[in-house]
C-alpha cells in the first residue's frame, strides 16, 4: 500500500512557556497506510494532532501536506485540504439531533466541491445525505438512533459522531485522538471493521491510542512518544520488543500480556 | 385523607401530540389549522390594526419608535443568541445609519425611500468591516468593545464639529405621507421579523449556531469561523441601520442623540422581558418596554426608578422571558392532577 509520504512532519518542536511539550518530532506516513501514535499520558500526542491540524502554531519545524507546506496555517484551510480531525474531548454539537451534526460539516466548502462524502454520486439535501453517513458508520437508521438528540447518545456513538464529521468533509487523512478510549470491548470490536474499511476506501488515518492490543490489529506502523521525543517507530512486534519502550511505557508484565494477544 | 391536603402534581400534554393522538383532528383540520397560524396571526393583525385603534398622532407616533426598537432588539437577540456575539454596539448601527442617510438625503438629494435604502446596505458594509478587528474577541470583552464604537462616534463628531457638530443635520425629508410611514416601518419590521425567524431555520443558521456553540469543531469543519462572524454583523448591522436611518426620517433630523445609549441598552432589557434567542420576545418586549417609558414621562426623574423596578420583577418572575412562558402556554396543557 506504501507509496511516496501523504504527510511528513519534520522537526517540529512545541513549547507551552517552560514545558516542552513535543521535542523535534519528524515522522512520514504514507499513503493509505494506518499510522499509530501511542506513549503515555502527557506524552505529547494531542499536541502533535493540534500541530498539525493548525489548531496550535508549532514552535519551530515544518509541516508538509502532499509536499505542501501546511505549518502555521488556520485550521479551516488545513481541513478544506481533506486533513481532518476527531476530537479527543469529543466536540459534538449537543443540542441537535444526531443527523444535524453533520449538516454543518456537508455546508462547508471542501464538501460543496467535492459533492461532499463520496462525492457527486449522492443527491438530495444535506440531512439525508447526513443521515446516510450515519448508516454508513453503524448508526442504525431504523432505530431511529441518527434522529436522536446528541446529548442523550451514549459515548460510542459519539466517537463515530466525531468520525462521521470527518467523513462528511470527504477526506484524504483522518486523524483520530482515542476513539477507541471509553468504548466497551465490543464497541470496539464493531469499529475496526469500519476503520478497515475506511482504509480500503483509499483514506490514510493516524490512530492515537492507548488501547494497544486493538490498536496494533489495525495500525500497519507503530511511533512510540514519550516526554515529547520520538522513541521508536516501526511494526508492532518491533516496537514492543524494544526495550526503551518497556521501560518508558510500561509495567514489564503488561507487555508480556500484550505481546501474547498480539 | 380527608382532613389533610391532597397531594397534587402538575402534568403537562404536549398540545399537538395529544390533538393528534386523541385522533379527534385530522392533521390540518381547520382547528389545527387555527392552533398553528393563531400566534402569526395576532401578532401580524395585532401590528397591522395598532394605528388604526390609537387616532392619537402622538401615540402613533409611539408605535413607530416601538418599531425602531423592536428592529434594534431583533438584531441583539440574533447575534447575542444565534451567534454568540454579545452586541452593545446597537446605538453605532443607529448612528451610522442615520448619519448615513442623512447626508445621502440633504447633501445628495436623495429620496427619502432611496437614502433609508442606501444607507441600509452602506451602513451594514461600514459597521462590519469596522467591527471586524474584534470579531475574535469572545463574550463580555466583544461587548465591552462594541460599546466604545458608538461613544466614540459621538465625541468625534462632536469634538471635530463634523456633520453639523453637536446641532446635528437639520431639514431631512420625512417620508412621502404619514400613513406611509407608519406602515412602511411596521411592514419592514414584520419582514425583517418573519426573514430572521427563516434564516435561522436553513442550514445557514443553523451553522451560525454551531459557530456560536462549538466553534472549534466548525474550524475542523473547514469552515472560517471569522467570515461567518462577519456575515452574521453584516446582517445584524443593517437591521439596525435601517432601523437608524428610519427613525432619522421620522424627526428629519439626525444628530448626536443618534449614538445615545439608549439604544444599546432598551434592545438588551426588552430581549430580557421577551425571551432571549425567540426573535419574536425582543419585538414583544419592546411593544411593552418603550410605551411603558412613554407612561412613565410625567413622572421625571423617578421614571428610571419605575422602569427599573419593572424590569427587575421580569428578571426576578419571569426569567425565562414572556415568549419562552406564553410558548409553553400555549403548546401544552397544564392540568392539576390528584394522586
Ligand atoms: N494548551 C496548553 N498549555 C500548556 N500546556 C499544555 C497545553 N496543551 C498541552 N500541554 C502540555 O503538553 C504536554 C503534552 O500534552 P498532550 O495533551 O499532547 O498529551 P497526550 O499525549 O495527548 O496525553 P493524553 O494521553 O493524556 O491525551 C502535557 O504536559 C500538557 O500538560
Ligand atoms: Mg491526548
Amino acid at each position: 500500500m506504501k507509496e511516496g509520504p501523504i504527510l511528513q512532519i519534520q522537526e517540529i518542536t512545541k513549547t507551552f512557556g517552560g514545558i516542552i511539550a513535543l521535542n523535534r518530532v519528524s515522522f512520514e506516513v504514507g499513503e493509505g497506510e494506518i499510522l499509530g501514535i501511542i506513549g503515555p499520558n502527557g506524552s505529547g500526542k494531542t499536541t502533535t494532532v493540534n500541530c498539525i491540524t493548525g489548531f496550535v502554531k508549532p514552535s519551530s519545524g515544518r509541516i508538509l501536506f502532499r509536499g505542501k507546506n501546511i505549518t502555521g496555517k488556520p485550521p479551516h484551510k488545513i481541513a478544506d485540504m481533506g486533513l481532518t480531525r476527531t476530537f479527543q474531548i469529543m466536540r459534538p454539537y449537543f443540542s441537535l439531533p444526531a443527523y444535524k451534526n453533520l449538516v454543518i460539516p456537508l455546508f462547508s466548502p471542501r464538501a460543496r466541491r467535492t459533492g461532499g462524502w463520496r462525492g457527486g454520486g449522492r443527491r438530495g439535501d444535506r440531512n439525508t445525505v447526513g443521515i446516510d453517513i450515519l448508516e454508513e458508520i453503524g448508526f442504525e437508521r431504523d432505530s431511529y438512533v441518527p434522529f436522536k438528540v446528541t446529548s442523550t447518545l451514549p459515548t460510542g456513538y459519539l466517537k463515530r459522531l466525531e468520525l462521521a464529521r470527518c467523513l462528511a468533509l470527504k477526506p484524504e487523512l483522518i486523524i483520530c485522538d482515542e476513539v477507541f478510549s471509553g468504548l466497551s470491548m465490543s464497541e470496539i470490536a464493531s469499529m475496526v471493521p469500519l476503520i478497515e474499511r475506511l482504509q480500503m476506501s483509499g483514506i490514510t488515518l493516524i490512530m492515537i491510542e492507548h488501547r494497544l492490543r486493538e490498536l496494533f490489529k489495525v495500525a500497519d506502523r507503530v511511533l512510540v512518544l514519550n516526554f515529547g521525543e520520538k522513541l521508536v517507530e516501526g511494526s508492532a512486534a518491533e516496537v514492543m520488543a524494544d526495550p526503551r519502550v518497556r521501560e518508558a511505557y510500561f509495567g514489564s508484565e503488561k507487555v508480556e500480556e500484550v505481546m501474547r494477544h498480539a | 385523607m380527608t382532613t389533610g391536603t391532597h397531594q397534587r402534581r402538575k402534568e403537562r400534554i404536549d398540545r399537538g401530540i395529544k390533538v393528534r393522538t386523541e385522533g379527534i383532528y385530522a392533521l390540518m383540520s381547520w382547528r389545527e389549522l387555527v392552533y398553528l397560524i393563531m400566534p402569526r396571526f395576532v401578532i401580524i393583525v395585532g401590528l397591522l390594526v395598532a394605528p388604526l385603534m390609537i387616532p392619537d398622532m402622538y401615540w402613533q407616533r409611539v408605535i413607530s419608535i416601538v418599531c425602531i426598537y423592536a428592529l434594534l432588539a431583533l438584531s441583539f437577540d440574533f447575534l447575542a443568541h444565534q451567534v454568540g456575539l454579545v452586541s452593545l454596539g446597537g446605538a453605532f448601527f443607529v448612528g451610522v445609519g442615520g448619519y448615513l442617510s442623512a447626508v445621502l438625503n440633504s447633501v445628495f438629494g436623495f429620496a427619502a425611500l432611496l437614502s433609508i435604502a442606501v444607507a441600509t446596505l452602506i451602513g451594514g458594509i461600514v459597521c462590519t468591516l469596522l467591527l471586524l478587528p474584534c470579531l475574535p474577541l469572545r463574550g463580555v470583552y466583544f461587548a465591552i468593545v462594541t460599546l466604545m464604537y458608538p461613544l466614540f462616534m459621538a465625541r468625534a463628531i462632536e469634538a471635530l464639529d463634523i456633520l453639523g457638530g453637536t446641532d446635528g443635520i437639520m431639514g431631512i425629508d420625512s417620508l412621502p405621507s404619514a400613513w406611509m410611514e407608519q406602515y412602511f416601518i411596521i411592514g419592514m419590521l414584520l419582514l425583517f421579523l418573519f426573514g430572521m425567524r427563516r434564516l435561522v431555520n436553513t442550514d445557514l443558521g443553523l451553522v451560525l449556531r454551531a459557530v456560536k456553540d462549538n466553534d472549534q469543531a466548525v474550524r475542523a469543519s473547514g469552515m472560517n469561523i471569522t467570515s461567518y462572524k462577519a456575515l452574521a454583523v453584516f446582517i445584524a448591522s443593517a437591521i439596525g441601520c435601517f432601523a437608524g436611518a428610519s427613525l432619522v426620517h421620522i424627526y428629519m433630523w439626525a444628530g448626536i442623540s443618534t449614538f445615545a445609549l439608549d439604544f444599546s441598552v432598551l434592545p438588551i432589557a426588552a430581549t430580557v422581558i421577551g425571551g432571549s434567542g425567540t426573535l419574536v420576545g425582543p419585538v414583544i418586549g419592546c411593544l411593552i418596554l418603550v410605551p411603558v417609558s412613554e407612561l412613565l414621562r410625567d413622572f421625571g426623574t423617578l421614571r428610571i426608578v419605575f422602569y427599573s423596578l419593572i424590569l427587575l420583577a421580569f428578571v426576578v418572575f419571569r426569567s425565562e422571558g414572556l415568549m419562552v412562558y406564553g410558548q409553553r402556554k400555549y403548546h401544552q396543557i397544564e392540568r392539576w392532577k390528584k394522586i
